[in-house]
C-alpha cells in the first residue's frame, strides 16, 4: 500500500497503519486540546491584543515586569536544577535499595502533588521564617531563607520534586543490571559506572523531569506568595504581578504579562523538547 | 592463562546453586559449560568473572589466588547474552570504554585508543561502523561489538554467557564458526556457557556437562557423546533410550528374559541396572528364536535418510517407549512387531 501511494506521487496526510482509528483519535485529540488548552490561551492573547503596541511595549519594558519575569524564570530554573540533582538521588534510593519504609518514602514523594499549594506555602514560611525552626538555625549562619528569592526557590523545590523523581524513576527501573556489570568487567569503578554509563543513559528522562519541574515552577503561585515576601523588584513573581494587575482591574496589563510568560515558557519547553528528541534519537529510545 | 576452580560452593539465600565444583581450564582452551537451565553453569561463569562471590572454595588465575579480587582487578573479558552495550555511546566509544576508564597513568593516549578500537572492529569484521549506535546494528553485529569491547582490555580470560542465545538459528551458526576461528587466531583461554549441546559439541575443545549444581563430566565432544559417565550425561547429550534391566550372571535381562546383551568388563555383574543406548546403535533381529528386545511400533517418522520408530516394548500393562532407528526398507508400519538388540550400550547400576 505504501509503495503504491509513493508511486502515484500523491502526498498523503495519513500513513497507512495497521492500528485502526487514527482519524478518530487524532480528531478527538485535536478537539480536546483545542477546548482545554488552545481556546483559553487564544482568549488570553486576544485580550492582550486590545492593547496598542506602544502600551504593550510599555508594560514589557516596565522594570517591575522585567524583574518579576526574571525572578519567576530564574528561581524556577534554579529550583529545577536543585530538583534534578536531589530528585535523581531520591529516585536512585527508591529504585536500587531495599530498606524498611521504602514504600513510605515512595509515597511521600507524591505529597507535594496532593497538598494544597497554599498549605505548603504557609508551612514552609512558618519553618523558614527567621523565627521558625529552620529559619532560626539558618539565622545563626546569617542566611535568610524566607521573604526573599531564596524562599521562592525553597517553595519551588518542594513543588517540583515529584516531577523529577517520577520521570527518572520509571526509566531507572528499566536499566539492566548487566549494563553495570559490563562496565565493571571492563574495569570501571563505581564512580565511572554511574557518571559515564548510567547517568548519560538517563539523560532524556532527567531532561523531561527538569522541563516539568521548571514549567511547574514558572507557573506556581499558591505556595510561593506566602514565603516570597512579595517585595516588588526583589521577590515578586510574575504570576503575583498578574493577580495584582487584575485586582486593579487592569486586565490589559495582566494579559500582556501573561502573554509574555506564555511565549517565554513555550519557547523554553520547545527547546527542551527538541534537545530531548535529539538525544532520544541518538540513544535509540524508540527512534 | 590457566584457570582453576577449587571446591567452589555458592549459595543464594541458603539455597545451593553450586556444590563443591572443581575444574581445571588449560591456557588457550575453548571450554563449554553445558547443562539445562538451573544447572549452575552461569553461576560458575559469574564466579570466575567475580560478578558473584563464592560461599566456599577458591579460584586461581595461573598461580595467583583471585578469589578475593574484585571484578575490575581480575581483568577478564565478559560477553553477556543480551550484549549489554552502552546505547548512548557509538560503537567505537563502546569498544574504547575499557581503555578510557583506566587510571590516567595507565591510559593509552587518545590516538592510540582510537587506533586500537578500529583494529578491534576490523578483527570482528565490522570496519566502518565506528560511528553507529548500538540500536542501529543487528543482533549478530551487536554481539560482535560486545566481543570486541571485551577484547579491548586485553583480558586474561574470555568468558561468554550464552553468547548466541538471543540470535536466530542462521546467524548463530555463522557466529559459532566465526568464534572458533577467532579463538584459534587469538589463542585466548575462553569459557562459554550454553544450553545448546550442538553448539557445545561443535565448538569446544572440552565440554563440561553440568546438572543440579554439579559437574557430571568433563571431556572432549567424543568423550561426552560416546563415553558418557552417568545416566544424566547419556540422556542429556544426543538422543537415547533407557530400559530398566536386571543382570544375572553377566547376562542382561529385561523382565526376566534374556535380550542377547552381555555385560562387559567393568560393568556390574549382578543386580538392577539401567540400559542406555542410542537410537542408531541397534541392529534388527530377524531370527525369531534369538534373544532380543521386542516392541510394537506406535508411530514412526521419516528423518532424512532413515526412519525413527517409536516402539512400545513394555506391553499393554506397563508401556515403555524407546526410539530406535530402522532401515527404510524394514517393515515398520504402526502395529508391527520389531525385534532388536542394542549394539553399543552402557549399563548404569541403579
Amino acid at each position: 500500500m505504501t509503495t503504491t501511494a509513493a508511486a502515484s506521487g500523491r502526498w498523503r496526510l495519513k500513513q497507512p497503519s495497521v492500528i485502526p482509528g487514527f482519524g478518530l483519535t487524532l480528531g478527538f485529540s485535536l478537539a480536546y486540546l483545542t477546548l482545554i488548552i488552545l481556546i483559553p490561551l487564544a482568549g488570553l492573547v486576544w485580550r492582550s491584543a486590545s492593547l496598542s503596541g506602544a502600551e504593550f511595549l510599555g508594560i514589557l519594558s516596565d522594570p517591575r515586569t522585567i524583574n518579576a519575569l526574571k525572578i519567576s524564570f530564574g528561581t524556577a530554573f534554579i529550583a529545577a536544577i536543585v530538583n534534578v540533582v536531589f530528585g535523581v538521588i531520591v529516585a536512585w534510593v527508591i529504585v536500587r535499595y531495599e530498606f524498611p519504609g521504602r514504600r513510605i518514602v515512595d509515597a511521600v514523594v507524591d505529597l507535594p502533588f496532593a497538598l494544597p499549594t497554599a498549605v505548603a506555602g504557609i508551612a514552609l514560611a512558618a519553618l523558614y521564617a527567621p523565627n521558625g525552626w529552620i529559619g532560626q538555625i539558618l539565622n545563626v549562619f546569617g542566611i535568610k531563607a524566607a521573604f526573599n528569592p531564596t524562599g521562592i526557590v525553597i517553595a519551588l523545590v518542594f513543588i517540583g520534586l515529584p516531577f523529577v523523581v517520577r520521570t527518572v524513576q520509571t526509566v531507572m527501573e528499566e536499566i539492566d543490571r548487566e549494563i553495570e556489570e559490563a562496565a565493571a568487567t571492563l574495569g570501571a569503578n563505581r564512580f565511572q559506572t554511574v557518571f559515564r554509563v548510567l547517568l548519560p543513559g538517563l539523560a532524556p528522562a532527567i531532561l523531561t523531569g527538569f522541563a516539568l519541574a521548571f514549567a511547574r515552577g514558572v507557573g506556581e503561585y499558591g505556595s510561593v506568595i506566602f514565603i516570597a515576601g512579595n517585595i516588588p523588584y526583589v521577590s515578586e513573581i510574575a504570576p503575583l504581578l498578574i493577580v495584582i494587575r487584575l485586582e486593579e482591574f487592569n486586565y490589559g496589563a495582566a494579559t500582556a504579562i501573561a502573554t509574555i510568560m506564555l511565549a517565554l515558557s513555550f519557547a523554553m519547553l520547545l527547546v527542551i523538547n527538541l534537545i530531548q528528541a535529539w538525544s532520544r534519537r541518538r540513544y535509540g529510545h524508540g527512534a | 592463562m590457566d584457570v582453576s576452580v577449587k571446591n567452589l560452593r555458592k549459595e543464594f539465600d541458603r539455597y545451593p546453586a553450586l556444590h563443591d565444583v572443581s575444574l581445571d581450564i588449560r591456557s588457550g582452551e575453548l571450554i563449554a559449560l553445558l547443562g539445562p537451565s538451573g544447572s549452575g553453569k552461569t553461576t560458575l561463569l559469574r564466579l570466575i568473572a567475580g560478578l558473584e562471590q563464592p560461599t566456599l572454595g577458591s579460584i586461581h588465575f595461573g598461580d595467583e589466588d583471585a578469589s578475593h579480587k574484585t571484578v575490575q582487578e581480575r581483568n577478564i573479558g565478559f560477553v553477556f547474552q543480551h550484549y549489554a552495550l552502552f546505547r548512548h555511546m557509538t560503537v567505537a566509544d563502546n569498544i574504547a570504554f575499557g581503555l578510557t576508564v583506566r587510571p590516567r597513568g595507565e591510559r593509552p593516549p587518545k590516538a592510540e585508543i582510537r587506533r586500537r578500537a578500529s583494529e578491534l572492529l576490523e578483527m570482528v569484521q565490522l570496519s566502518g561502523l565506528e560511528k553507529r549506535y548500538p540500536n542501529q546494528l543487528s543482533g549478530g553485529q551487536r554481539q560482535r561489538v560486545a566481543l570486541a569491547r571485551a577484547m579491548a582490555i586485553e583480558p586474561r580470560v574470555l568468558l561468554l554467557d550464552e553468547p548466541f542465545g538471543a540470535l536466530d538459528a542462521k546467524v548463530r551458526k555463522e557466529l559459532r564458526r566465526w568464534l572458533r576461528e577467532f579463538h584459534d587466531r587469538t589463542g585466548h583461554t575462553t569459557v562459554f556457557v550454553t544450553h545448546d549441546q550442538e553448539e557445545a559439541l561443535e565448538l569446544a575443545d572440552r565440554v563440561v556437562v553440568m546438572s543440579q549444581g554439579k559437574i557430571e563430566q568433563v571431556g572432549s565432544s567424543d568423550d561426552v557423546y560416546d563415553r558418557p559417565n552417568s545416566p544424566f550425561v547419556f540422556s542429556f547429550i544426543g538422543d537415547s533410550a533407557s530400559v530398566p534391566v536386571s543382570i544375572v550372571d553377566g547376562s542382561v535381562r529385561f523382565r526376566g528374559n534374556e535380550i542377547g546383551v552381555a555385560t562387559r568388563q567393568g560393568d556390574i555383574t549382578s543386580g538392577e541396572a539401567t540400559l542406555f543406548f542410542r537410537p542408531q546403535d541397534v541392529t534388527l533381529v530377524t531370527d525369531p528364536s534369538a534373544p532380543a528386545l521386542e516392541g510394537r511400533v506406535v508411530t514412526s517418522r521419516r528423518l532424512a535418510g532413515t526412519r525413527i520408530a517409536d516402539l512400545d516394548i513394555g506391553g499393554a500393562d506397563e508401556p515403555l517407549h524407546v526410539e530406535i532407528e530402522v532401515p527404510l526398507d524394514a517393515q515398520a508400519a504402526n502395529g508391527t512387531s520389531i525385534r532388536f538388540r542394542p549394539l553399543r550400550f552402557k549399563l548404569f547400576a541403579k
